[in-house]
């Protein structure tokens, strides 16, 4: 028989020998996790700018078509640039920040950094917004790439947590983020409409065409988060992209 | 630990051997105890996370029935299941981890399952009934035979279920164009998980089939 003084000092060297096999391993592996992460993001940036890429190119390409990174207050004003691996202007890279953490600090009164991220291609400007929401199951994001008139949509790029699988979960397919190809976001008298996500399809709907996109059958929460999630996030972003408008 | 009395037997003998195949058919996990069910169904969609799942429960099972077999005679009974269950943890977040690192898109399709590892019951069941009372080469091959008996299972339903319900095998197209041309489209059906059961169910069915004393008698 085990006295339960053996099976004290059993239990603890037992945990105290796996917390420490744990500890190792997870400081070990985090700078490829990191960098996993840190691709990934990458590589949503890019397909928002409809360039093809894989896991092994998307740092070159990254850094051959983006610009500037920047970080703007709640007013719209860049408070800190990032431009070709050197900190320009203030000390946050926009690369970095967490719309997530941005976005909880907004709804408790804190002050906010919202990052944008500026890219040339084919001499074409081009300005990328991350996008934050909530889907069925879990939070749902994704980037939006607009032209140079801050009013066309490039491209798009969406993904999830955990959406049901052919349902929600088409959000992150080419095919429904391809719809979002040229749409506009401002009506002619330069009022913000955003693009909605109109279920039952937007031929025949209220919304006007260049403004909406066809939602995903069986995925109406999914397709209905997704729409509220571009309409709130590039709110935050307007009065940074009407003073832009203003001045070309 | 061991006794020395009984004669040596090579690594790979008959007895050893059986270990091994045992599970691959007529014990498997999946079709003849029907254990670990539930991540059988989640993660068949695509062949690629199940064959991704079947080696992170292959390893864990292994390695966590050498590791519980190696310490069997020190763990206390009153607390073997805690001891065991801390094993299998340890393992299942290294596994997590690794994977995180290393196949970091499989790793997400797989996420919660991963750590659910812990909770199959294909893992307590082996560490109870084997690790606890064999020597550890045995309870190693034990594990292997049984993580890979999981996995052809897994293996065989995500097979059906991606080539039916994506037209794909392994992420490569499969299903050529002209077919949807012609009006094929694939079963969505597939996708969801209530096929995997119909799938399990029917693979179950054709195991018995073809070996009779595996019927219930009742």
């Amino acid at each position: 028989m085990f006295s339960n003084r053996y099976i004290f000092i059993y239990s603890i060297i037992m945990v105290v020998v796996v917390a420490v096999l744990l500890a190792l391993a997870a400081t070990l592996l985090k700078p490829f996790q990191d960098k996993n992460v840190r691709v990934e993001r990458m590589r949503y940036i890019l397909t928002a700018m409809n360039i093809d890429n894989t896991v092994e190119n998307a740092e070159e390409l990254y850094d051959t078509y983006i610009t500037e990174e920047l970080v703007l207050n709640e007013k719209g004003e860049i408070t800190d640039v990032y431009s070709k691996g050197k900190q320009v202007k203030g000390s946050l890279r926009a690369f970095d920040i967490d719309l997530k953490a941005e976005l909880k600090n907004k709804k408790e009164g804190q002050p906010m950094h919202l990052p944008v991220f500026k890219a040339l291609v084919d001499g074409q400007s081009l300005t990328i917004l991350p996008l934050q929401g909530k889907g069925l199951w879990g939070p749902i994001w994704g980037y939006v790439s607009l032209k140079g008139d801050y009013n066309t949509v490039l491209g798009s790029v969406f993904d999830h947590k955990g959406e049901t699988p052919g349902l929600g979960a088409e959000i992150a397919l080419p095919e429904f983020q391809q719809q979002f190809r040229e749409k506009k976001i401002f009506d002619e008298k330069q009022n913000f409409v955003s693009i909605k996500v109109v279920k039952g399809g937007v031929k025949g709907s209220k919304i006007p065409e260049i403004h909406g996109v066809d939602a995903i059958s069986g995925g109406t929460i999914t397709s209905n988060g997704t729409s509220a999630m571009i309409d709130s996030c590039l709110v935050l972003y307007l009065p940074y992209i009407k003073n832009k408008m203003s001045h070309e | 630990m061991s006794n020395g009395n009984q004669p040596k037997e090579s690594a790979f003998s008959a007895k050893n051997l059986r270990l091994l195949t045992a599970p691959l058919s007529k014990d498997n996990p999946i079709t003849v105890q029907i254990l670990g069910i539930c991540s059988a169904l989640a993660v068949t969609v695509k062949m690629k996370p199940a064959i991704v799942m079947a080696l992170a429960v292959t390893v864990v099972v292994a390695f966590s029935n050498l590791i519980t077999s190696l310490l069997r005679n020190t763990i206390p009974p009153r607390i073997r299941i805690i001891v065991q269950l801390v094993i299998v943890s340890l393992l299942v977040i290294l596994v997590d981890q690794v994977l995180k690192a290393f196949v970091y898109d499989v790793s997400k399709q797989l996420s919660v399952f991963v750590g659910l590892i812990i909770t199959n019951c294909i893992v307590m069941g082996r560490l109870e009934a084997f690790a606890m009372a064999n020597k550890p080469w045995q309870s190693f091959i034990d594990g292997i035979g049984n993580g890979l008996g999981y996995g052809a299972i897994l293996v065989i339903v995500s097979f059906f279920r991606e080539l039916l319900g994506s037209g794909t095998l392994y992420g490569y197209q499969i299903v050529p164009e002209s077919f949807y041309n012609f009006g094929y489209e694939d079963n969505g059906l597939m996708i969801l998980p209530p096929m995997a059961l119909i799938l399990v169910g029917t693979i179950v069915w054709i195991h018995r089939s073809r070996n009779r004393d595996l019927i219930d008698k009742s």
